[in-house]
């Protein structure tokens, strides 16, 4: 009798062990499942910010005359030209006809589009060609040297 | 108080009818007696309303002659007065042109309006028609209408953009009426099913080219052979320029045929698709590359048709990764953003067709393959996250519910322990 | 190791009377009966709450306010910030849930009428709570600043401008001007994670000190039956690991609902969709969150005019008077009081959950 008795209890201080045992690894795993992306969120993304209404584009001097450029305003590509006389200008990006990308064209001084020819002069309004609509203006604004480049009109 | 300010205001209207009554419309006797008139007496009276000229401050007189301030029609349409009366149709040009090609009266209207309407005129099949006594043939009036002529940039105007079309259908699309002059009347159905038609018809875009914009208006001809691609060049800038460098330029002047009118026909141009060009059966070069498969031309369509077929299939198939990517709650907007250009280029690639250049379509078709290639990328690692999302769900899930286990099975040995103790 | 522990707890023993505090746990029991289940419930509420104040600190870390980057940020986190999709799965879900689990606590106190005597100001603690609840779904809806969420925000803002005298001023008040603008989105920002929070924490303390000291409220019927005969449990350790049992399983509820649909799914959803344009036409299908839907439908159905008073007027009145008058039932549901059974009680209560579903049924279809 006695050694039955023994022998259950051993076992049901085994079993406690081994509930005590469990609890503790998955109490662990857990608790590693919520921090794992909890640090994985704090840790911040290599873009640190959310684009918004203000984009620096860079330095003023390093744009030359005569040129353009598309950048990314968020997800909207935009045109920022600087004409032959030094002014920046930005458009939007995308040909109002069928949603290509538009690119400057120095020899002719004029916003081109490659797909169908539409070309608009460097204030956005269409001059010849399918487009049937101006490209939206974007401000440019000047800050101690750097170029940003906002929504809306200037 | 009520009866004397309403007084006042009866005072006050009697006075504006005495002094301005008299020095405006009641002057023009022409009007007085024409709109008490009846039918075709009546209607100029009551349409000129409408007209631009007498909104400008022109009177009937100004146009026909005679004496307004007569009420007495023996005296007001007298030849002694200056009165010309209705032209006929032949002299209608004429009529119009006393001011319209007088530079010096016409600018102290509008300037900007030109004034060789009439020269034009004359160069043009009906110009030319009408001399020779043919009374079937447009003048100004058969386009512009009559006594209710309105500006071109006025959305009722029967010259509008929109309105165009109709207009020259009028004459141009019945039979009956064209029957001896031995023209197709089938223009204006073929133009409204057209790109240009739908355009212009459907979504009311004056862009669009009507009627006048490749025919001209006041100096209408068809233009000919050699100077199609001129007037489609005007607005289709870049093919224009593709083709003039393309083989095809003097191979189609040598067979005499029309430049963009061999492939696209004139009044029914459907919107190109990619069938127009290859090795297929529809496929348009076929109707003079297909003898010879050795023929460069042939060869040439069939590498063209391959590049555009495999940058749409991958620019519809990175698109279709992105929707499924989407639909599954994924965020690429990145990726949304580099398939625009992907999509340029597709349509960029069609464009390069028109320099029936190998060289040239694989140039930019390649950018355009690379791009869906890194799009499709993209797509694939948002599908490839989704999957990760399941999978930490899993083993996190799989890790909750052996600790729920565990814990009810603590739970009930705590409870065991209490009952015994 | 437990030495340690065992001299922490003597140091702060010593100082604080920790004994006292383990003794009044120890004895702290909760009643076994049919009714049971839904002690539950308030609990859930709690950890839901805490959920809402853990994910809602982790999504303030990149959430930007202002109306011309509380859309852009938003997107920031649900695109660029890694698992930031599912910190906001986690705090739209658990918003709704703890609204659900805060619905079934107060109807299942009102039912079990536990809200008589001694518990009064607990159940009004509670239904403060559960207004302010409210507030913060309201609040946090137009964060985002969204198209749905700007205008939702226009028409609930609108109806407090109908009452008489003071909606004027309140409508003012809330929206920071006459219309919605981003002086509405900062206003609503500070109400939501500064002025609502601190108001519910206190309300919250108090209310949970209030269940401390009172301890669970056992249902007429049973208290009625020989008392000694009640079974009980102890609240320490065999409620409680009970309740984190309830936790577990709800939390995880949470990441499989957060993972597979991260921006909900019918009625209940918030897709990032389109930045609020204060110019744009209202887009088809504006609802309020399904917990203003009862309210919202009810006063699209209320005639224009009722006798002589503007209908949606009425609407609000009535709705006023009804939340006030159940907030205020300890207080006039004397039969309860006395332990009586009171049966207008339950036909009340029946009526209103059956008034809400059918009103959120009409909304949705």
């Amino acid at each position: 009798m006695a050694t039955t008795v023994n022998s259950e209890q051993g076992s049901s201080v085994n079993r406690r062990g081994f509930l005590n045992f469990l609890l503790g690894i998955t109490g662990l795993g857990w608790l590693a499942s919520i921090l794992y992306p909890v640090l994985k969120y704090l840790n911040p993304p290599e873009l640190p910010e959310a684009n918004i209404s203000s984009l620096k584009v860079g330095k003023v001097d390093d744009i030359p005359y005569n040129s353009g450029q598309i950048i990314k305003f968020g997800r909207t590509p935009v045109l920022l030209i600087r004409d032959s006389e030094g002014t920046f200008k930005a458009l939007h990006g995308v040909c109002t006809h069928l949603d290509c990308i538009v690119q400057y064209k120095p020899d002719k001084e004029l916003v081109w589009c490659a797909c169908h020819g539409g070309s608009y002069d460097t204030d956005g309004n269409n001059l010849s060609g399918p487009p049937p609509r101006p490209l939206e203006k974007f401000a440019v604004n000047i800050r101690d040297g750097e170029l940003y480049v906002a929504k809306g009109e200037a | 108080m009520k009866s004397i300010k309403s007084s006042i205001a009866f005072l006050l209207a009697g006075f504006l009818i005495v002094a301005f009554g008299d020095t405006g419309l009641a002057k023009d006797e022409c009007l007085n007696c024409h709109q008490e008139l009846e039918d075709e007496l009546q209607t100029p009276a009551l349409k000129i309303k409408n007209d631009i000229h007498f909104q400008k401050g022109l009177t009937c007189a100004d146009c026909h002659g005679g004496d307004p301030t007569s009420d007495d029609p023996d005296i007001s349409m007298s030849r002694a007065k200056g009165f010309r009366g209705v032209p006929s149709h032949q002299t209608v040009p004429q009529f119009c042109a006393r001011c319209h090609s007088d530079a010096n009266f016409m600018k102290t209207y509008n300037p900007r309006l030109p004034v060789d309407q009439y020269q034009k005129y004359k160069t043009s099949i009906h110009g030319q028609k009408i001399v020779k006594g043919d009374e079937k043939v447009a003048n100004c009036v058969s386009c512009h209408s009559v006594h209710e002529i309105m500006p071109a940039n006025n959305p009722k105007s029967s010259i509008y953009p929109v309105n165009l079309p109709q207009t020259c259908a009028k004459c141009h699309a019945d039979e009956e009426y064209m029957k001896e002059y031995g023209i197709p009347t089938d223009q204006f159905s073929k133009f409204s099913v057209s790109v240009h038609g739908k355009a212009l018809l459907e979504k009311k875009d004056i862009g669009a080219p009507a009627c006048n914009d490749c025919h001209g208006n006041h100096g209408a001809t068809p233009p000919g052979i050699g100077s199609i691609s001129n007037v489609c060049e005007q607005c289709h800038v870049v093919m224009g320029e593709l083709f003039s460098k393309s083989p095809h330029k003097p191979a189609f002047q040598e067979m005499d045929l029309p430049q963009c009118e061999t492939c696209h026909s004139n009044h029914d141009i459907i919107p190109p698709n990619d069938d127009m060009i290859g090795v297929t059966e529809q496929s348009i070069c076929m109707e003079c590359h297909a003898e010879d498969e050795e023929n460069d031309g042939y060869k040439v369509a069939a590498q063209m048709r391959m590049r555009i077929d495999s940058l749409r299939v991958r620019y519809e198939k990175a698109k279709k990764l992105l929707e499924e990517a989407e639909e599954k709650g994924m965020e690429v907007s990145d990726a949304r953003f580099d398939l625009k250009d992907v999509y340029s280029a597709l349509v960029a690639t069609r464009s390069d067709i028109h320099s029936f250049s190998l060289p040239v379509v694989l140039e930019t078709s390649n950018s355009g393959l690379e791009l869906a290639d890194k799009t499709m990328e993209k797509g694939k690692q948002a599908l490839e996250e989704y999957n990760f999302r399941r999978l930490g769900l899993g083993i996190s899930t799989l890790i909750i519910t052996l600790l729920i286990i565990a814990l009810y099975m603590k739970i009930k040995a705590i409870e065991r322990e209490q009952k015994t103790s | 190791m437990s030495n340690i522990g065992t001299k922490i707890y003597g140091w702060l023993d010593e100082r604080y009377d920790l004994t006292a505090l383990v003794e009044f746990g120890k004895k702290k029991t909760v009643p076994i009966h049919r009714e049971s289940v839904w002690y539950y419930f308030g609990g859930l509420s709690l950890f839901l709450f805490m959920v809402q104040v853990m994910s809602g600190v982790l999504l303030l870390l990149y959430y930007r306010p202002g109306a011309d980057q509380a859309y852009e940020s938003v997107k920031f986190i649900v695109t660029n910030v890694e698992f930031g999709w599912l910190v906001r799965a986690i705090h739209s879900w658990s918003a709704n849930l703890m609204i659900f689990a805060a619905f079934i606590h107060m109807f299942s106190v009102y039912f079990t009428k536990a809200y008589r005597k001694p518990r009064e100001l607990t159940w009004i603690t509670g239904m403060i709570m559960f207004f302010l609840a409210m507030g913060f779904g309201f609040s946090g809806y137009l964060l985002p600043w969204n198209e749905l969420a700007f205008f939702a925000t226009k028409v609930g803002t609108d109806i407090v401008g109908v009452v008489p005298g003071i909606g004027e001023f309140l409508m003012k008040v809330l929206r920071g001007g006459d219309d919605v603008t981003g002086a509405t989105l900062s206003r609503f920002f500070g109400f939501h994670i500064a002025l609502l929070p601190a108001i519910f924490s206190a309300f919250l303390g108090l209310h949970l000190m209030l269940v401390q000291k009172l301890g669970m409220s056992t249902p007429i019927e049973y208290e009625k039956a020989d008392n000694s005969n009640l079974k009980t449990m102890p609240f320490f350790p065999n409620f409680m690991l009970r309740d984190a049992l309830l936790w577990l399983i709800v939390l995880n509820v949470l990441a499989i609902l957060a993972v597979f649909f991260p921006f909900g799914i019918g009625p209940l959803h918030w897709p990032l969709g389109l930045k609020a344009d204060p110019f744009a036409p209202a887009p088809a299908g504006i609802q309020p969150e399904w917990y203003f839907m009862f309210m919202f439908q009810t006063l699209k159905m209320i005639p224009g005019k009722v006798l002589f008073i503007e209908g949606e007027l009425l609407g609000i009145f009535a709705f006023g008077a009804a939340g006030l008058a159940w907030t205020l039932v300890p207080f006039w549901d004397k039969k309860s009081a006395r332990g009586e059974k009171n049966k207008l009680i339950n036909i009340l209560g029946i009526a209103a959950i059956a008034f809400i579903i059918l009103m959120t049924a009409i909304g949705w279809l």
